[in-house]
């Protein structure tokens, strides 16, 4: 058989089966499984006026998500799943959230719980607000964000440190160590010696349940908020977990003390004193915390210091060699530490990316070795522990690995076919001599990629806004004719990129905004969002008008320009025409995304072989259903030579968006089901490039 | 098959060929077994075609989810270059599962790179014991494409520290609750696997 046929036919199953496996739609089957079962779950008020909900019948397991069943049982949980079960079990009344790689499977499983409210906000700061406000009631609060999330958040941290909370609250910091999904690598450690507030580090699923329900006694014990902090390592490593009970809370509802939540330069200069002493308490408490211990071991040669995932490293690496475990890692408890240093000739902290217990031991006057031998950057691995440490122990150099590391060519995550996305870039690669464009985060960022190369800059949520107006503003004279483009998704301009159009508007900015509304949150694996029209366990809810909004924020009338971005030819002409208009002007192309169930796909389009021309204009497109099938070399009237591209359409991956037809000069690219000549005519011929 | 304390596997392949799932389906059944296990994913952006990989950790006590370059008993490929470009992860002597199906991306398409001729074959000269199953080809057989992770499975299933018995149940456990209709034909898919890897055994040998 033709081998080129069979890849074929395999991309047909590639592509089936990128629909069939997304994970959050298997959560949001089971959360609505879960709620369809509801009978099953009684209802009452206790003497109290609480409400109490007891499981009445069966076992919780045959709800389907493991994460749901009942305490005593040993199941296999993510970080992740065991963090969101700590939280149900701790009594938890209110979770927010803004998605984010690794975190956001936290409150997807969390929205399987019916006892709790979960949502998510538009951004983390306000996510952390919405968290501080239920502790205000009294109640336990939690909320999860990826690490760059903590930066938008931290207005609302450093300030609620002072007053302390009320009803627990907990908040869960996911770093991407290794940069998997993240644009840096930052060290969520940091925000408790910064904010003054413990911090917890679990290493597996089990101590990531345990630690997210002690966190909130912890945090209500001293007042303060606690930040549990994992990594990528426990997020989404899954592992056995023993499950526990919830306990049942009652909510003292909100206490009004102005003195104490007004927090204004008088309050708060009364205040910090006791910030200062809850610290001095908490440095205590970590000194005998059992959640930092020393697991003994022979070979006293070396004692080591680590936490989080470092600690399982550690030990699988040097099963002989005594280890100090921080599980309370901050304050850091350097009374234990200096008594283990005692018992070992050399003490070593591993940690990964920054120094920070190291160099907090050693400012206590404890000798210490760490970063001069191990990595700064990058995963912790037992691999890497064994080659930085085992010279210390008298180990041979360690040997070069077996087989060389090979990159046969990078496979970079591409834009799915039918993505609204990869239309908008179509037409901007196009303009790219006339425009500078300036990115934001989301899938479009991919547009930075081949085959568009279309975006000059992308640094962080909703920054695409107040770098095209300082690129507009601080323009050079080379740069005079250069139109100014920002690029933004529907939930990343609501997340922190409204602020930044209405400064582009306020100052006259000579900036073409283009919001990319597809109704969902895709990156992180398609959360609905205030433009999707339903919340967290898919209830409807408002939707955000994005006309409507920019208009208000003052972009006048005539420069809102409402397009669908599988219509080419007019995306073209509309986007070319806001760029030579020096003013500010807003361009929303509306499709939903390909993942969304909003998303319904149409009969698929085809290549009739004998009218492609090879020109490959179709793959500028950037549809992974367009492949090449065969090459041809041509030598040009002019004399260069040229590479000709035969294209095919996969019918199954093709959901019949059309964007290829229009891209297509001679007309080749027809509807799948009609391929007789007469029917080509009707195809749109318009081509964008043309 | 345990020569170690622990068997460390390798799953690799490209967003959605099903390498959670396969992988998932391994740390369940070895926790069926009584093992321990833990199973870490590096998932990035794996829903627009990038490269999957997990990572699952069998044993008697298992603390780091994580294998490292060189540490690994056995990969499973789901794709030939994916093979390729994991090969490093294995350990002197281990073994790799290939599925020879081609999927070159986009950047191949467009002409930017290209697909190595001989995948199989490099990592063969280097000295790794690689055994080649055309699941696409089972799978197309046996009448449906997505087949293709049950005979993977199937196809590693004779080098797991438990009977591959207890690995098709989890399978067949997993196709019960939620697609019953496919019972049938995803134990035969896992059968047939089987027996292709044994194939491809002896012709190694």
């Amino acid at each position: 058989m033709d081998p080129g046929i069979f890849d074929f036919f395999v991309r047909i199953f590639t592509f089936f089966q990128l629909f069939c496996t997304n994970n959050s739609a298997f959560l949001l089957q089971n959360c609505m499984k879960f709620l369809r079962q509801q009978p099953r779950i009684r209802r009452g008020l206790t003497s109290e006026g609480r409400m109490v909900q007891t499981a009445i019948s069966g076992s919780a397991t045959d709800v389907g998500h493991p994460a749901l069943a009942r305490a005593g049982e040993r199941v296999l949980l993510s970080g992740n799943e065991a963090i969101a079960r700590g939280v149900w079990e701790a009594g938890a009344r209110l979770a927010a959230a803004y998605p984010g790689t690794p975190s956001t499977e936290i409150l997807e499983t969390l929205s399987l719980f019916p006892e709790l409210y979960a949502q998510w906000s538009v951004n983390e700061k306000v996510a952390l607000e919405v968290a501080i406000g239920a502790s205000l009631t009294g109640a336990r609060a939690f909320c999860a964000m990826k690490q760059v999330g903590m930066n938008v958040a931290s207005d609302a941290l450093m300030t609620i440190t002072i007053p302390g909370v009320a009803g627990g609250l907990v908040i869960a910091i996911a770093d991407d160590i290794g940069l998997s999904s993240s644009q840096n690598e930052q060290d969520s450690r940091y925000w408790g010696r910064f904010a003054h507030v413990p911090i917890l580090e679990p290493a597996d699923s089990q101590e990531a349940l345990e630690m997210a329900r002690y966190a909130f006694e912890l945090s209500e014990a001293h007042a303060t908020p606690v930040i549990l902090r994992c990594t990528t390592r426990v997020c989404h490593v899954k592992a056995r977990v023993t499950l526990g009970e919830r306990v049942a809370r009652d909510t003292p509802g909100f206490r009004r003390d102005p003195a104490r939540w007004v927090v204004n330069p008088i309050n708060a200069q009364r205040q910090l004193p006791l910030q200062a002493e809850r610290d001095r308490q908490l440095s205590l408490v970590t000194e005998t915390s059992a959640l930092n211990f020393v697991t003994r071991g022979p070979d006293r040669r070396i004692g080591i210091v680590a936490s989080g995932p470092a600690y399982l490293h550690v030990r699988d690496a040097f099963p002989n060699v005594p280890v100090l475990k921080l599980g309370l890692s901050y304050p850091v408890p350097l009374g234990l530490v200096a008594r283990f240093a005692a018992e070992v000739d050399e003490l070593v902290v591993v940690e990964e990316t920054e120094p920070l217990l190291e160099q907090a031991i050693r400012a206590a006057g404890i000798r210490a070795r760490g970063k001069d031998l191990l990595p700064s950057l990058g995963e912790l691995t037992p691999e890497v522990l064994r080659r930085a440490l085992g010279p210390l122990l008298g180990e041979p150099a360690a040997s070069p690995f077996p087989y060389p590391a090979v990159t046969p060519f990078p496979r970079p995550p591409t834009l799915c076919a039918a993505c609204p996305h990869s239309g908008m870039y179509y037409v901007l690669a196009r303009l790219k001599k006339k425009v500078f464009i300036s990115g934001d985060i989301g899938c479009y960022a991919l547009g930075a990629g081949p085959p568009w190369n279309a975006l000059d800059t992308v640094v962080a949520m909703g920054a695409s806004m107040g770098i095209a107006l300082g690129l507009d503003k601080a323009r050079s004279a080379a740069d005079r004719s250069k139109s100014i483009v920002a690029v933004i998704g529907d939930s990343t301009f609501l997340h922190m990129g409204m602020q930044g159009l209405i400064d582009i508007v306020y100052h006259q900015g000579n900036v073409t905004v283009i919001i990319l509304d597809n109704r969902t949150t895709a990156m992180t694996g398609g959360q609905d969002n205030a433009s999707s029209g339903r919340g967290l366990r898919k209830e409807d809810a408002p939707r955000v008008s994005f006309p409507q909004l920019v208009a208000a924020l003052g972009v006048r009338p005539e420069r809102i320009r409402v397009v669908d971005p599988y219509q080419l030819p007019v995306l073209a002409r509309t986007v070319r025409e806001e760029t030579e208009i020096p003013e500010p002007s807003v361009v929303i192309a509306e499709r939903p995304c390909v993942l969304s169930d909003f998303y319904h796909a149409t009969p698929p389009y085809r290549v009739v072989e004998e009218d492609c021309t090879g020109c490959g204009n179709c793959l500028n497109v950037g549809c992974p259903a367009i492949q090449v099938i065969r090459t041809e070399q041509k030598v040009l009237k002019t004399g260069t030579a040229t590479e000709l591209k035969f294209t095919v359409i996969d019918p199954v991956a093709c959901t019949g968006c059309g964007m290829c037809v229009a891209s297509c000069g001679p007309k080749a690219i027809v509807a799948a089901a009609a391929v007789q000549a007469d029917t080509r005519a009707a195809v749109p011929s318009a081509c964008a490039t043309c | 098959m345990l020569r170690s304390q622990t068997l460390d596997i390798f799953v690799c392949g490209v967003g959605g060929q099903g390498v959670m799932t396969a992988a998932d389906v391994l740390a369940q059944a070895a926790i069926a077994h009584g093992y321990d296990c833990k199973k870490s994913e590096i998932a990035g952006l794996s829903q627009r075609g990038g490269v999957v990989t997990s990572q699952v950790r069998i044993g008697p006590h298992i603390e780091s989810p994580v294998i490292g370059p060189g540490c690994a008993d056995l990969l499973l490929a789901f794709e030939l270059a994916e093979a390729l470009r994991a090969a490093h992860q294995l350990k002197s002597g281990g073994i790799a599962m290939v599925n020879t199906i081609r999927l070159p991306p986009p950047v191949v398409s467009l002409g930017l790179y290209r697909y190595p001729d001989d995948p199989l074959g490099q990592m063969r000269a280097a000295g790794i014991r690689a055994y080649d199953i055309d699941a696409g080809a089972i799978a197309r057989e046996l009448g449906d494409l997505r087949l293709v992770n049950s005979v993977m499975l199937g196809a590693v299933a004779d080098f797991l520290p438990f009977p591959a018995a207890d690995l098709e149940a989890q399978l067949i456990e997993r196709f019960r609750t939620r697609k019953p209709a496919l019972l049938d034909q995803n134990r035969r898919a896992f059968a047939a696997g089987r027996q292709a890897a044994r194939a491809s055994r002896i012709l190694a040998a």
